[in-house]
C-alpha cells in the first residue's frame, strides 16, 4: 500500500531527519567524496517528502499514481538516497557503496540504477525541464498525482531553468511543486556574490508562479506548504525553503566550504556526535 | 582495374553482395523534387493516428519542421516550447519519463546543437524514449549561410551513447524512418534537409534501421553516402559506367548502428571506398565507415563532404558544387582512389 509511514507524529519525523543526516554523514565518510553541507540542509525537506507528503509506494516503485520526486540538483544525492534507504527502497547497508565500482548508487543519480530514482541528474538546471514535461504528461492523461521538483539556489544561474518557468507558467502547471533549497551558498562562495538571484520571489510571480516562503528546516512548514500548493489551482508552486547549510553539524552549519567538501574520520566522529546529542534522550558516548 | 578487383575478389570467402534495390537513373532523373523533412510530416500525421502516445514538441519552427499538420489535427499532443530548445530536450526527456514518445522537433543547428547536453544526460543517458529531429542540415540549407547549415550534428549524436542516428536519402525515406524510429524505445536522431531533392530510392525498397542499401552494384569501387547526397552518388556512377569503371553505390541511411556486414561485404568486393555526406567528414558517414574499416578491412578511401570549413550563404546547387559534394566530385574522387588500389 501506497507510504506506509504516513503515520508518523512530527517528533517522530524530527527523529527520521537526525537518522537521515547520520546516513549522509557516514556515506560520505565511506565515500572520501561528495557533497556535505546541501544534503544535510535539506534532511528535513526529504523527510517531509518521503514520510509525510509523497504518495509512493517502495514495494511498487513504478506504481503510475505515484507522485514523482524529482531531483534537479542532483550533486545533493546522498540525501535522497537516504531517505529512499529509509523508506525501505533498499537495504541501508548499500549507502555504504556510495560512489563506489558497481554501485546502484553513483556519484550523481541515475534513473537506471536504483528503484525509486525518477530521473539523472548532475548538470544543473535539467531537472525541473524534466518535472514539466512529467506535468504535462501528467494532464495529458489525466492522471491525479503530482510532480515535486527540488531545486538549489545556486542553480537558478542556469538559463534552462528560466526556459522552464515561463513553460510552467504559461500551461499553468498547478500540478507542479517546486522545492528551491535557499541555503545561499553555492561552490564559490555566496550565492549573492557569485551571481545575485535576489528579488527571487518576485522574480518566480512575475513568471506566473505561486510562491510561498518557510523554514526549510521545519518540516512541519514544509508539509504545510506543501499541502497549499495542492490548493492553488491556477498556477505552479515554488517553495522557497530557507535552509542551514550543514544543518544538524556545528562546525558545518553556514560554511560554505563544506559545499563541495566530505568529513575525515575525526571530523566524522565530531559529527555523528553533534546528531545524536540533539536527540537529547540519548548521551553521547563521545562526550 | 576490374580485372585487378576481381582477382582480389577471389580471394575473399564471404558472401559477395550485390544490388538489392536497384535504382534505374533513367527513372531517377525524372523524380519527383520534394523536401525530406515534408516526408516526417507524413509520418507525422499517421502516428498521430494510430499511435495515442505520441506527441510533438517544436521551438517556434511548426511550419518549416512539418509539424504544423499535426498541430492542427492533434492541437493537445502539440507543445510549442518557444525559443528555447534546452528546456525543450528536458521537457521531451520528462514527457518520456512518463510513457510518452515525444518528437523534438527543430533545426539541427539548435536542437541538438543547443540542446546537446540536454540531450546527453536527461535522453541518453536517462535512456529516455526521445526522438530528435534536425532540420536544414548540410550546405543545402543555402542563403541563410553557416550559422543555420547544421555540419556537426552528426558527429555529436553518434558519440553518445544509447543513441540511433538515420538520415534519409529522399522524402518517402524519411517517412519511413519516422514510422521506424517511433518503433523503437530509446533515443532516435534523425537528420532531415530543407531543400526540394529527388524522391528516388525505388518504391519497394524495404527500409530497415542499421541495414544500408545497395542501390548499384559495382565491382571496382564502393561508393558509401547518406542523406539525400546519395542521389549525387547514383548521378556519378551512371558517368562513370560509360568509361568503363563500374562503381557500387550505397545507401547507407544509418550510421549508428552502422550496418558493419554490408559495409565490410562492399569494401571485400571492390577494395575501394568513397564515402560522401553532406557534414564535416570528422565524425560523420565517412568517419564511420573508416573505423569500421581500418579496424577489420583496410582499403583505400576517399572522404567526400565538408573538409573542417564552415559553410555561407548561396544557393543549395551552387554550394554542393563548391564544397565537392556533387557527382563531378564523385566522379574524379573516384578516379583518384582508383590509382591507389
Amino acid at each position: 500500500m501506497p507510504n506506509k509511514n504516513k503515520n508518523l507524529n512530527i517528533g517522530e519525523l524530527q527523529m527520521k531527519a537526525n537518522d537521515i543526516r547520520q546516513d549522509i554523514i557516514n556515506m560520505l565518510l565511506e565515500a572520501k567524496s561528495g557533497h556535505s553541507a546541501g544534503p544535510l540542509g535539506l534532511a528535513d525537506v526529504f523527510t517531509a517528502l518521503y514520510f509525510k507528503v509523497l504518495n509512493h509506494d517502495p514495494e511498487n516503485p513504478k506504481w503510475i499514481g505515484r507522485d514523482r520526486l524529482v531531483l534537479s540538483c542532483g550533486h545533493v544525492c546522498p540525501v535522497l538516497y537516504a531517505a529512499l534507504a529509509e523508506s525501505e527502497y533498499f537495504p541501508i547497508e548499500e549507502l555504504m557503496t556510495l560512489r563506489k565500482l558497481g554501485s546502484r548508487l553513483q556519484g550523481h543519480p541515475h534513473n537506471l540504477d536504483l528503484p525509486g530514482i525518477e530521473n539523472s541528474s548532475g548538470p544543473l538546471g535539467q531537472g525541473l525541464s524534466q518535472a514539466v514535461g512529467m506535468a504535462l504528461a501528467a494532464k495529458l492523461d489525466h492522471m491525479q498525482h503530482r510532480i515535486y521538483c527540488v531545486c538549489s539556489d545556486g542553480e537558478q544561474d542556469e538559463g534552462q531553468i528560466w526556459e522552464a518557468l515561463m513553460m510552467a507558467g504559461k500551461r499553468r502547471l498547478n500540478n507542479l511543486t517546486v522545492i528551491l533549497d535557499r541555503n545561499n551558498i553555492q561552490i564559490d562562495g555566496f550565492t549573492e556574490d557569485v551571481m545575485p538571484l535576489e528579488p527571487l520571489k518576485e522574480k518566480y510571480e512575475s513568471f506566473n508562479w505561486h510562491v510561498i516562503e518557510i523554514d526549510g528546516n521545519n518540516i512541519r512548514e514544509v508539509v504545510d506548504a506543501c499541502n497549499q500548493a495542492k490548493a492553488i489551482y491556477e498556477k505552479p508552486t515554488l517553495i522557497i525553503a530557507h535552509t542551514i547549510p550543514g544543518k544538524g553539524v556545528g562546525f558545518m552549519e553556514f560554511n560554505y566550504k563544506w559545499h563541495g567538501m566530505t568529513p575525515d574520520k575525526k571530523q566524522a566522529e565530531k559529527a555523528l556526535n553533534d546528531l545524536r546529542t540533539m536527540r537529547g534522550a540519548i548521551k553521547s558516548e563521545h562526550e | 582495374m576490374q580485372t585487378k578487383s576481381k582477382t582480389k575478389n577471389n580471394t575473399i570467402s564471404d558472401p559477395i553482395p550485390s544490388a538489392e534495390y536497384v535504382t534505374p537513373i533513367a527513372d531517377a532523373l525524372d523524380a519527383q523534387q520534394i523536401p525530406t523533412r515534408d516526408g516526417y510530416g507524413q509520418a507525422l500525421l499517421e502516428l498521430g493516428e494510430t499511435n495515442p502516445d505520441v506527441v510533438v514538441l517544436t521551438g517556434d519552427l511548426a511550419d518549416s519542421t512539418r509539424t504544423l499538420d499535426f498541430k492542427n489535427k492533434y492541437p493537445e499532443r502539440f507543445f510549442e516550447m518557444g525559443v528555447a530548445e534546452q528546456n525543450m530536450m528536458g521537457v521531451a526527456a520528462g514527457l518520456a519519463l512518463a510513457g510518452k514518445i515525444p518528437f523534438v522537433s527543430s533545426y539541427a543547428t539548435f536542437s541538438p546543437g543547443r540542446s546537446w547536453d540536454q540531450l546527453r544526460v536527461s535522453v541518453a543517458y536517462s535512456k529516455a524514449n526521445v526522438k530528435i529531429i534536425g532540420a536544414h542540415t548540410g550546405v543545402s540549407v543555402g542563403p541563410d549561410g553557416a550559422t543555420h547549415q547544421a555540419l556537426e550534428d552528426v558527429a555529436i549524436v553518434r558519440c553518445l551513447p544509447n543513441t540511433t542516428v538515420i538520415l534519409p536519402a529522399d522524402a518517402n525515406q524519411a517517412k519511413q524512418a519516422t514510422l521506424a524510429a517511433a518503433a523503437v524505445d530509446g533515443p532516435v536522431y534523425i537528420r532531415l534537409t530543407r531543400e526540394n531533392t529527388p524522391v528516388f530510392i525505388p518504391a519497394g525498397a524495404e527500409f530497415s534501421i542499421g541495414k544500408a542499401q545497395i542501390l548499384k552494384d559495382g565491382t571496382d569501387v564502393a561508393i558509401i553516402a547518406s542523406g539525400p547526397v546519395v542521389y549525387n552518388a547514383l548521378l556519378a556512377a551512371d558517368i562513370l559506367e560509360k568509361e568503363g569503371i563500374n562503381a557500387m553505390v550505397i545507401n547507407n541511411h544509418t550510421i549508428k548502428p552502422l550496418d558493419s556486414d554490408t559495409i565490410i561485404a562492399v569494401a571485400k568486393r571492390c577494395g575501394a571506398v568513397v564515402t560522401l555526406e553532406e557534414h564535416q567528414i570528422m565524425g560523420g558517414c565517412g568517419s564511420a565507415v573508416c573505423e569500421l574499416l581500418a579496424q577489420n578491412y583496410p582499403v583505400p578511401v576517399e572522404m567526400l563532404g565538408m573538409h573542417d570549413s564552415f559553410g555561407e550563404s548561396g544557393e543549395p546547387e551552387q554550394l554542393i558544387k563548391k564544397y565537392g559534394m556533387d557527382k563531378d566530385a564523385v566522379v574524379e574522387a573516384v578516379k583518384r582512389i582508383l590509382k591507389k588500389k
